[in-house]
């Protein structure tokens, strides 16, 4: 049987013009929320004419969804407008703080996995879904750090999290890979404590890695190469586990050619259609 | 243990002031450096707020330099990060930060390029409309005319600068058609405009930019064509009208009900 295409990318304005001239056959187009937030412009046209031929996943990146002030009402509607307007097949944000007493610090920020914290998260979750009347994607953060008053682990707190909201999850396969090296853990042990039945969207990226002060290996999660070995192993193994699932390649500097992100792309669709293969067969034996 | 908005209070004023060790209450493997993984998230909250810097100030940087826009840039971020997640927002204070910043006062025009830019950047995002045809006021009796009100396009911004900072952005800007021997000793001012996709600068007389002011100011024709004519007395009515309209510096008019029809 043939499939739409399950892969795709992260949409980047230097690529339009040639995705639009050629049509290229890939599963989705993936954009930052943030950036699409000004009034008119550009932006808007090449997004409403990508919107045209392909399906498209709206991703945020400033609702700080794990901050301990009040979600920013006017982002919010900033974000309900935008998604009224493109009607995407998907809507995530993440599992991250990114403002702080109206100063906004644009990283996503580590969250302490605390009772009270998630309480906050829960809340900011309900009233996002709320005002946008559709479920949203909670996307696992990248971390260099964990709290002394951390109460519960990050899969737990994100598949209680789940549980309570009703919200979906993306799974960034980078993200498990980099924050479990920098944990000192295991991915694969990362990978069988999280909620999988809930996971409707795949993150795949580049990291880069360093050395610290000790001799101790330092990941960040950088988005500016492309997808490590490491992380299409780890991607086979949640596939094996999922099968068929949305999955977009990340990039957010040293932006290559088209042609090289859709080759990326083009990678991990090859391995869905194998991996989602040997399931089928393993599911009819 | 401490509440969350005192963890992140903490946190997000040790990101923003590089003399602060990193907040308490982190942790990490025992074989890791804490400061290295705490400045992993400093690093990724300066180096993004001067990216979005660097990206809406091109001309600024290519004036000043890469090594001096992000010293100038960080400077800037550290001391007022944004106060919405909407990067493309972000940066219309620079100017102002760029007038007070010592470093770069012998670049006495720095400011009002990076004024020029900021204007652009406003017009790139602002609302789409129609351009208004010169063609719409035919309808109107033209005894009704000088009543009228012509409302600028939303794209549309004015700058009127001491130094002449279009020529100067023009020399320095992509494809630059300009040489230093072009540059007038003298202010200059600017209408820009996106009527379409492409944001376009056109470079005002005083007369001009008196006549754009006062109708931004909401002000007839008639008392734009006044103040045109006080700061310009030989101004040329008719081709600056046609001008503006060619520019689509217009979306609309307002007028008396009457002349409306």
């Amino acid at each position: 049987m043939k499939h739409f295409p399950a892969a795709g990318v992260a949409l980047k304005p230097q690529h339009v013009e040639r995705i639009l001239s050629t049509r290229p056959s890939i599963g989705c187009f993936e954009v930052h929320a943030e950036n699409y937030m000004g009034a008119g412009g550009p932006p808007h046209r090449q997004l409403a004419a990508i919107r045209d031929s392909y399906p498209l996943s709206i991703h945020g990146v400033g609702l700080s969804l794990g901050g301990a002030d009040d979600l920013d009402a006017r982002h919010l509607e900033r974000l309900r407008a935008l998604v009224r307007r493109y009607q995407p097949a998907l809507v995530s944000e993440h599992l991250a703080w990114t403002s702080h007493e109206s100063r906004c610090v644009n990283d996503l920020l580590p969250v302490p996995y605390t009772r009270a914290a998630l309480e906050r998260v829960a809340d900011h979750v309900d009233r996002t879904q709320n005002a946008l009347g559709r479920q949203i994607l909670l996307e696992n953060p990248s971390t260099y750090l964990a709290f002394e008053c951390d109460e519960m682990t990050e899969c737990d707190f994100i598949a209680e999290l789940s549980r309570r909201t009703g919200c979906g999850l993306l799974l960034d396969v980078n993200n498990v890979y980099v924050a479990s090296i920098n944990r000192g853990g295991d991915a694969s042990a990362y990978l069988s404590a999280f909620p999988m039945h809930r996971v409707q969207e795949i993150h795949l990226a580049g990291h880069s890695a360093r050395v610290d002060g000790r001799g101790r290996s330092l990941l960040v999660d950088s988005h500016d190469a492309p997808v490590a070995n490491a992380v299409w192993d780890l991607f086979a193994a949640v596939l094996a586990q999922l099968g068929r699932m949305p999955t977009i390649v990340e990039r957010d500097s040293h932006i290559p050619s088209w042609e090289a992100l859709h080759a990326e792309a083009q990678h991990a669709e090859a391995l869905i259609d194998t991996r989602t293969r040997e399931l089928a067969r393993a599911v009819a034996c | 243990m401490p509440s969350l908005a005192e963890c992140q209070r903490n946190f997000a004023r040790a990101l923003l002031d590089p003399c602060l060790p990193p907040p308490g209450g982190i942790r990490v493997p025992a074989d890791a450096v804490l400061e290295e993984r705490f400045a992993v998230y400093r690093n990724n909250v300066a180096v993004g707020l001067i990216e979005a810097l660097r990206a809406s100030f091109p001309v600024v940087e290519r004036l000043v330099g890469a090594d001096f826009f992000t010293a100038m840039a960080r400077a800037h971020a550290l001391q007022s990060p944004p106060s919405s997640p909407v990067l493309l927002e972000y940066g219309g204070q620079f100017p102002d930060f760029i007038e007070r910043f010592e470093p770069a006062a012998p670049v006495p025009y720095l400011a009002e390029v990076a004024r020029l830019e900021w204007l652009c950047q406003e017009s790139y995002h602002a609302v789409d409309a129609a351009a208004l045809a010169l063609s719409a006021l035919e309808a109107v009796p033209v005894d009704h005319l000088p009543e009228l009100k012509l409302r600028l396009h939303p794209s549309a911004r004015i700058g009127s600068f001491s130094h002449p900072a279009l020529s100067i952005w023009r020399l320095h800007g992509r494809g630059a058609d300009f040489t230093a021997a072009d540059i007038p000793a003298r202010g200059e001012a600017v209408l820009i405009v996106r009527p379409q996709m492409a944001v376009e600068i056109h470079e005002l007389s005083p007369g001009a930019l008196a006549f754009l002011r006062s109708l931004q100011a909401n002000r007839s024709i008639e008392s734009a064509v006044t103040a045109a004519l006080g700061s310009e007395p030989g101004i040329g009515l008719a081709r600056l009208l046609r001008a503006l309209f060619t520019a689509g510096a217009f979306a609309g008019f307002l007028g008396p009900r009457k002349a409306q029809r």
